[in-house]
């Protein structure tokens, strides 16, 4: 399912504004080479979660061009949308789970909402929450959780459909540093089957556990990028080829 | 770390829409807990009520109409009981003969004493207050201003007294206000049911609310406009399936109680208020529209508020 050379995901001089205050983002202009993992960071109110709304089209910009896998969503219809949504994962800093669903329920929706039949999604699902560790928590309620756990359950409901892109906002706020490193070598091993991943924070330890991203610094809705490789982003990103499976579960 | 699972290739997508018992879980369901069925219930109960009421009336007026179409009455007002019979007997005998007439009944005396009693008293006898003598009248047609005068020509000579009236003119004052009655039964009908899709409008409006979180995260996954909005006609569905129901009931008990109460009246014209079968049929199919407009109002209320997200 990963995207295919050429359909990463283009913003040009893209700028958000809210109502007729001034705009939170300003002449972002950036292309995600597929298969490539981005830190998003900046301080509190730089827009941090404005941009990943563009990113997972919760939100359309004010002005400027956005081009997801080969098309321009801003002009696309809106009954359309869906069907780009369903190519993208997003993982909250609260989770953001159906409180009256199971973890086995919360993982299986988006699958449910692709039209997968009851019989093909229970494998993918109970392997999705062994993959994050959850196989014994199926049942339970996400009241029933630890935050760790909510959050991997998140993790798993974003990755269950192979999105082409996986957007985080800020998924490590609410868990402990040790817990958090995990919760990023989720993210990296997903990276590694091609996905893209774009995780935002404001943790600068984070940055140092994936030597191979990119940073990319949002200060009050400017993009800052020196080097230009952003916006001319490398051909080829080193995780994209690093496939293979590693020793050691979540556990 | 462990690569994460894939899904199998045989895993198909699309195949199936997601609705039903999986997609009704997303909004948890407070059924007879909560007050939309009751509501329901109550609505569907009265505008069961208020139509049986409109379409009994309408029977009511359609009956006496039919019954009073053909019908005239001839009085004689002759003070003279002597000359009031002569003229009485002249009269039937000259009207009995006329093609346009198909029967003539020359109401007795003693019928006429009866239905003045309450007012006369008994014993006041058409000696003490010169009281016109009846002759009822059916005609082969129905009674226009042409047959009345055609009637009232045959009668110039023979009975120079008397005095022609079509029947239904004494009772256009009640049949008017029968057929504001009728209007006034359709009239609530129409508000009844305007004021169930207003209470359905607001419940899915309080539902989706109290979802917003639930419905943010599916139209996130790529939950389509018509997905979501299914879910909550599904459940207001059931509700109003289950209000509906309950009113029903309760509207059909109230009819049935009405009408044994108007039937132990021993009116003559309540008696033509009956229920027919399609009367039946319209009021079993008030639930079932109610249904319909429910399950339509909740899609349209959550698709209209969908639409102002992106």
């Amino acid at each position: 399912m990963s995207s295919s050379e050429g359909e990463g995901i283009t913003f040009d001089n893209v700028g958000l504004r809210y109502g007729t205050e001034k705009e939170v983002l300003s002449d972002l202009s950036f292309t995600l080479h597929p298969g490539s993992f981005y830190f998003l960071t900046g301080a509190s109110g730089a827009g941090k979660t404005s941009l990943l709304k563009l990113l997972y089209l919760a939100q359309r910009p004010s002005r400027g061009a956005i081009r997801m896998f080969g098309t321009d969503v801003i002009t696309l219809p809106r009954k359309r949308l869906p069907s780009y949504r369903r190519r993208l994962g997003v993982v909250f800093q609260d989770f953001r789970l159906v409180q009256h669903l199971s973890a086995f329920d919360n993982v299986a929706l988006p699958l449910r909402v692709s039209g997968v039949r009851e019989n093909d999604l229970r494998k993918p699902v109970s392997d999705m929450l062994e993959w994050v560790g959850l196989s014994h928590r199926m049942d339970a309620q996400p009241a029933t959780l630890s935050g760790g756990e909510q959050q991997r359950v998140a993790i798993a409901r974003a990755v269950i459909g192979r999105p082409e892109l996986l957007v985080a906002d800020e998924p490590t706020g609410n868990v402990d540093p040790d817990m958090a490193l995990k919760l990023l070598r989720l993210f990296e091993a997903l990276n590694r089957l091609g996905t893209t991943v774009v995780v935002a924070t404001h943790d600068v330890h984070l940055l140092k556990k994936v030597p191979s991203s990119l940073i990319m610094r949002l200060d009050k809705g400017r993009l800052s990028d020196p080097t230009g490789a952003l916006r001319y982003p490398p051909r080829q990103n080193s995780h994209s080829t690093a496939a293979g499976e590693q020793k050691g579960g979540f556990e | 770390m462990k690569k994460p699972p894939t899904l199998g290739r045989t895993t198909a997508r699309g195949l199936i829409k997601f609705r039903g018992d999986r997609a009704a879980q997303l909004v948890p369901q407070a059924r007879l807990a909560g007050p939309m069925p009751w509501v329901i219930a109550i609505m569907i109960s009265l505008t069961v009520i208020a139509a049986a009421g409109g379409l009994a009336l309408s029977n009511v007026v359609s009956n006496a109409r039919a019954e009073l179409a053909g019908g005239a009455t001839v009085q004689i007002l002759e003070a003279s009981p002597s000359e009031r019979n002569r003229q009485a007997d002249a009269a039937e005998a000259v009207l009995a003969e006329h093609p346009l007439v198909g029967s003539t009944r020359r109401v007795p005396d003693e019928e006429l004493d009866a239905l003045l009693e309450p007012w006369l008293g008994a014993g006041a006898g058409s000696e003490a207050v010169p009281v016109p003598a009846l002759i009822d009248v059916r005609l082969r047609g129905d009674v226009t201003q042409q047959s009345l005068g055609t009637l009232r020509g045959l009668l110039v000579d023979a009975a120079p007294s008397a005095r022609v009236d079509a029947q239904s003119s004494w009772l256009g004052p009640v049949f008017s206000a029968l057929s504001s009655l009728q209007w006034l039964a359709a009239a609530l009908v129409v508000l009844l049911g305007l004021t169930s899709a207003a209470a359905v409008w607001l419940a899915a409006r309080s539902a989706l609310g109290s979802n917003r979180d639930t419905i943010e995260i599916v139209h996130l996954l790529g939950g389509t406009d018509v997905q979501i909005a299914r879910i909550f006609e599904r459940s207001v569905g059931f509700d109003a399936t289950l209000g509906g129901a309950f009113g029903l009931a309760l509207g059909l008990l109230a009819i049935l109680f009405l009408g044994q109460q108007f039937a132990d009246l021993g009116s003559g014209m309540m008696a033509g208020g009956g229920l027919r079968w399609f009367d039946w049929v319209a009021i079993a199919a008030i639930p079932i529209i109610g249904v319909v407009i429910a399950m339509l109002t909740a899609r349209l209320t959550v698709l209209g508020a969908l639409r102002r997200m992106l």
